[in-house]
């Protein structure tokens, strides 16, 4: 019997695999990093339910027109016979029937649930172009520092240094006003839709600096590795590198660091129209609302409590699935 | 292979030096390779051995291009290749491969070995006849594994079958040369010789010349027609293997042969020990290198760098001016002890 | 803490351990080791009943290849194993007292002072913001909680000397990244015998380093030993280091114990299949160059779902010699012809004996 390599594992491969059942045949197929997280994603309880959660806020946002259909109210409609002298809304818990499931705004008389529905696509439209918006810079500007490096790299990490001196809320309460008034001067309404281009351009401007850093850091230690110097020694582009053989194995950080932006952005966005620099009462919004409503606080807690407690889920949920999602993703942080 | 060829590789004073910054004033440079002259001829391997830090891997990155050399030059089947480019390189590339230490590290864990084994084909834009898969089976099966595993992933194999996976990936370009850093340093005993006996067989089959980097001698005994003994950054000792495990002449040489733990010796082996301090590439000692450590250091060593040439009628070139003679003691059971 | 149990050990009739018995029996003794591991493919048996022990004073050498539970062992006996995905079960006593199923906060206690470790990567066990020199200090103040700063920089500067670091009181304040590979290595064997441990665990010591700095450092232990009377526990996958410095070897497989006995035995006249194959593929210093090693063939097993029976069988060449057993019977470790010399093999002591003579030895091990 010859005790060649190659037969050695030849008979390896034959025999060792005997008892393991089916389990055997399946090795073949080969499960990759991702699989491997996607399958320890599904055994996460958090994640399930976090994920479930998110996914029906999704859905929500997504279906907003059909749920107007059904629902019947639209979210400027006022039910101001349904208030009483006070404008306080009639009946029990703030107005709360079967036609206005969450009752009805005190003062103007809107149905809460059909403005939270709409106020819950604007969040998460705003949040997720913010956090793509944001990932994509930050992976550009990252990348590039970190995998051509020298003055190009200098230049990027005093941008990024300059970005985060830069008080965000100052800036922010200085410029959405001033960026409104030179567009549309004194008298003109300021469309809505010019309202979230500014909050998703600032939140962009000033969210990039975390993922271009994170980014620059993965891409400087993954430079260095074997693999990756393998590909060089044969030769690859640029091409090749950055999207073959870098960014591959960047994403996983990149990742999870967008799933914990969406959440930042969401409260951003409550806090800015909060302190009224952000959407004006025309769109639905979470930071509108509760605003508004904190005036009743004492007089109608209920008009309180349902954008409290649904914004409180959203934000919860999209952190407990980040976590999650980074546990997946490298499972030797949390052991 | 015969003495006269042509070198396929040919190196000359190939010198890099780390510069060493504090704040922005440079504070000197680290020696790390120091003007080092050798030849590799087609179809040859070379061991490249010596201690942790001697520079073995920077010349293997120079020689591969991965590094820009300080000063000195490489030429690669009659070619100056110093400072080519990466396009100028292009041919080049094909012929000359690197195989690496970690076979963790060395193999981009998101990639299917298939992926992994296509990738100089792939960036090269070469369709090997048959088509890429075909080829990459083809050398899967070259190294002993299964080609069915064409699209499993890294973390699926064990240390072993990854460097086979390495090493596949290195031949798939059918180079000339090939410089393996440590290609068995990680692997256990039982697997090392499987990897070895793969690499000779390739090495005969495929008419392959290497550089074979690695600190354990024992293993370039089994591998290399050739061996260069390196010390801080220079070659102190280089020729035909025989003459070097059984004639060595310098005392570093001498030194690492007898500091190697032999399974056949039960107990406290016969060995030199060093003592003296281990220098530094940053600030290396004058004259000759090994002085600090040697035990027949004079004046003269401090004074003198020696040259690399042929002493006292030795079969291979030697950097030492005071050279030992007569063969290796068997070890004897009892320690020189030996002081500087 | 955790989930870490002792399980009541088969023979019902074994005296309670008095606490403090040192002196008598071994220092170290490990019986009927298991350590699992829960991960999402499945349970890792790392260890799987090994049992083996140390008097004061002595070596043993624990060789096997990468993955056959040997740090994991090394690891369970200090108590490093995260509570929470492991489980461990059977018996260590250090120095008499019963380890397994103890509170973190006493094993803690005696890490450290009666027992130390020096890991497999030096970089990885020293801290980088710290200097050198005091964090020897410290190891050795968190167990002398009288020792004031001097005392223990003195302490710490005595021992950096004794492990061959030129000019110790300059390099106290100096940072790991500013030492060489064998000075980290020396001076986490200064940190790990700074308070005289009476239990040394190396792991892989002097895999990372070169020939010269490793016989330093194997002249260092056996000089420390002598002194201080430790027993080590030498972890290794280097036959030469084993042969060397090492007076009991046991092998390991698969996360079991294949072949346990002297030294002088278990590599003059191994009995275990798998210890002939380790011993034949070493790349010999003599004999001929030119000839093929001779590996074991195959790859080492997933610990998940071991091998029936004995778990060397797919790679082993005479698997077949007694039928089927060695596919369907976990063999025992028995004594193999001398008293101490274990052997957990099926093949009987007459076909190993003429195995190893006519097909083993003539051809590879200690060519
Ligand atoms: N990028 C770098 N910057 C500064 N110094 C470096 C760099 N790369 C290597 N060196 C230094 O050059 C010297 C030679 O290093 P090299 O990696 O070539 O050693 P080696 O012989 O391969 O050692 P080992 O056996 O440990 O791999 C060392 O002193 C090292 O610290
Ligand atoms: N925390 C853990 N969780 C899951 N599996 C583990 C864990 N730690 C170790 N293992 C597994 O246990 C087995 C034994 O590992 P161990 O580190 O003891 O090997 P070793 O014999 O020390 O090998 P080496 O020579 O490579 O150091 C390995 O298969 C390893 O993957
Ligand atoms: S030149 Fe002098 S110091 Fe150097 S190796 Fe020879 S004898 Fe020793
Ligand atoms: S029990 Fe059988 S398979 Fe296991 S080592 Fe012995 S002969 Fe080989
Ligand atoms: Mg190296
Ligand atoms: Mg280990």
């Amino acid at each position: 019997m010859s005790l060649s390599p190659v037969e050695g594992v030849a008979l390896a491969e034959i025999e060792s695999p005997d008892e393991g059942d089916d389990s055997g045949r399946t090795e073949f197929v080969g499960r990759s990093p991702g699989q491997l997280a996607l399958a320890r994603l599904k055994r996460d309880r958090t994640a399930l339910i976090s994920g479930g959660l998110l996914a029906f806020f999704v859905l929500v946002a997504l279906a907003v027109p059909l749920i107007e259909a059904l629902y019947g109210v639209g979210p400027k409609e006022q039910f101001q016979n349904r208030l009483d002298g006070y404008g306080m809304p009639l009946g029990y818990a703030g107005g709360v029937t079967g036609e206005h499931w969450f009752g009805l705004e005190p003062g103007l008389g809107r149905d809460i649930f059909i403005r939270m529905v709409h106020g819950l696509r604007t969040s998460l439209f705003i949040a997720f172009a913010a956090a793509v918006l944001t990932a994509v810079i930050g992976v550009t500007l990252g990348t590039l520092a970190g995998y051509l490096g020298g003055w190009l790299d200098t230049v990027i990490n005093w941008i990024t240094d300059l970005t985060l001196a830069m008080p965000f809320l100052i800036i922010a309460l200085a410029l959405m006003p001033t960026v409104a008034l030179r567009f549309y001067g004194q008298r003109e309404a300021v469309p809505a839709y010019f309202q979230i281009g500014v909050l998703i351009a600032i939140f962009a401007l000033f969210g990039w600096t975390g993922t271009a850093r994170l980014v620059r850091g993965q891409i400087i230690a993954l430079r260095e590795r074997e693999f990756v110097e393998a590909a060089r020694a044969s030769g690859a582009g640029l091409g090749h590198m950055l999207f073959r053989q870098l960014l591959p194995n960047a994403w996983a950080p990149i990742l999870v660091a967008f799933s914990l932006a969406v959440p930042q952005y969401i409260t951003s966005e409550a806090a800015l129209s909060f302190i009224g620099v952000g959407l004006t009462d025309e769109t639905p919004s979470f930071g509108r609302m509760i605003y508004r409503s904190l005036d009743y606080l004492q007089t109608d807690p209920a008009y309180v409590f349902f954008p409290g407690i649904t914004i409180f889920a959203l934000v919860f949920a999209f952190n407990l699935f980040g976590d999650a999602l980074r546990d997946a993703l490298d499972p030797k942080s949390s052991r | 292979m015969s003495a006269e060829a042509e070198p396929l590789l040919s190196v000359r004073g190939l010198t890099r030096h780390f510069p060493v910054r504090q704040g922005f004033r440079a504070r000197g440079a680290v020696r790390a390779v120091d003007g080092l002259d050798f030849d590799v001829r087609p179809g040859e391997t070379l061991g490249l051995v010596g201690e942790s830090g001697c520079g073995k891997t920077t010349t293997g990155r120079m020689l591969v291009r991965l590094l820009e050399p300080t000063a000195g030059s490489i030429s690669f089947a009659g070619r100056d290749i110093t400072h080519a480019k990466r396009g100028e390189l292009r041919g080049l590339r094909q012929d000359l491969q690197i195989i690496f230490q970690d076979p963790y590290a060395s193999l981009n864990p998101r990639h299917t070995v298939g992926r992994i084994v296509a990738m100089p084909l792939q960036v090269n834009r070469i369709t090997p006849p048959g088509g890429i898969k075909h080829r990459v089976q083809e050398l899967l099966e070259l190294v002993g594994l299964n080609p069915e595993h064409y699209n499993r992933y890294p973390h699926e194999f064990s240390g072993g079958q990854r460097q086979r996976i390495g090493i596949a990936r290195a031949l798939a370009l059918k180079p000339k040369l090939i410089v393996a850093d440590e290609p068995v340093s990680a692997l256990d005993v039982s697997i090392q010789a499987q990897v070895i006996n793969l690499l000779r067989t390739l090495q005969r089959d495929l008419d392959l010349a290497f550089v074979f980097i690695a600190h354990d001698l024992a293993v370039v005994r089994h591998f290399c027609h050739r061996v260069a003994v390196m010390y801080l950054g220079k070659i102190v000792e280089i020729g035909d293997r025989d003459t070097i495990y059984t004639h060595p002449q310098h005392p570093y040489t001498r030194a690492l042969l007898s500091a190697i733990p032999d399974v056949t010796t039960l107990g406290p082996a016969g060995r030199i020990r060093l003592t003296g301090d281990v220098p530094t590439p940053l600030n290396p000692p004058s004259g000759c290198r090994f002085r600090t450590r040697c035990w027949k250091a004079t004046d003269r060593c401090a004074a003198e760098e020696p040259a690399l040439t042929v002493r006292d009628g030795g079969g291979q070139l030697t950097a030492c001016h005071h050279p030992e003679s007569g063969p290796v003691g068997v070890p004897t059971g009892e320690t020189v002890e030996v002081s500087p | 803490m955790g989930r870490s149990e002792a399980v009541p050990s088969g023979e019902p009739d074994r005296p309670e351990v008095p606490e403090q018995r040192s002196g008598d029996g071994p220092y170290l003794q490990v019986r009927d080791l298991r350590v699992r591991f829960d991960t999402e493919d499945g349970v890792v048996k790392a260890v799987d009943g090994v049992s083996f022990a140390v008097e004061r004073g002595r070596t043993l050498g624990v060789v096997g290849e990468s993955g056959s539970g040997k740090s994991v062992t090394s690891l369970a006996i200090l108590g490093l194993h995260n509570a929470k995905r492991t489980t461990i079960s059977g018996e260590i006593s250090v120095g008499g007292r019963q380890l397994v199923g103890r509170g973190e906060e006493e094993i803690r206690r005696l890490r450290g002072r009666d027992m130390a470790m020096i890991f497999q990567d030096p970089l990885s066990a020293l801290h980088p913001y710290y200097s050198v020199g005091k964090q020897i200090a410290e190891a050795y103040r968190v167990h002398h909680p009288g020792a004031g700063r001097r005392e223990a920089r003195a302490r710490a500067v005595d021992m950096l000397g004794r492990v061959g670091i030129p000019q110790p009181a300059r390099r106290f304040d100096q940072f790991p990244h500013e030492f060489s590979g064998g000075m980290r290595q020396r001076a986490m064997i200064a940190m790990a015998l700074v308070n005289d441990p009476d239990l040394l665990i190396a792991d892989e010591p002097t895999t990372a380093l070169d020939v010269t700095v490793q016989a330093q450092i194997l002249d260092l232990l056996a000089d420390l030993q002598e002194e201080f009377r430790s027993a080590i526990v030498l972890i290794t996958h280097d036959l030469g280091v084993v042969s060397q410095v090492a007076d009991d070897v046991l092998v390991m497989y698969a996360g079991r114990a294949v072949e346990h006995g002297s030294v002088a035995r278990v590599l003059r006249a191994p009995q275990h299949p798998y210890t002939w194959g380790l011993l034949s593929s070493v790349p010999s210093l003599h004999g001929d160059a030119d000839a093929d090693l001779l590996p074991i063939p195959g790859n080492p097993p997933s610990l998940i779902n071991l091998p029936s029976g004995c778990a060397f069988h797919p790679r082993c060449r005479w698997a077949g010699v007694n039928g089927d057993r060695s596919r369907t019977e976990v063999p025992e470790l028995r004594e193999a012809g001398v008293p101490g010399h274990l052997v957990a093999c099926h093949l009987s002591a007459g076909d190993r004996e003429r195995i190893y003579r006519d097909e083993v030895a003539r051809v590879g091990v200690a060519r």
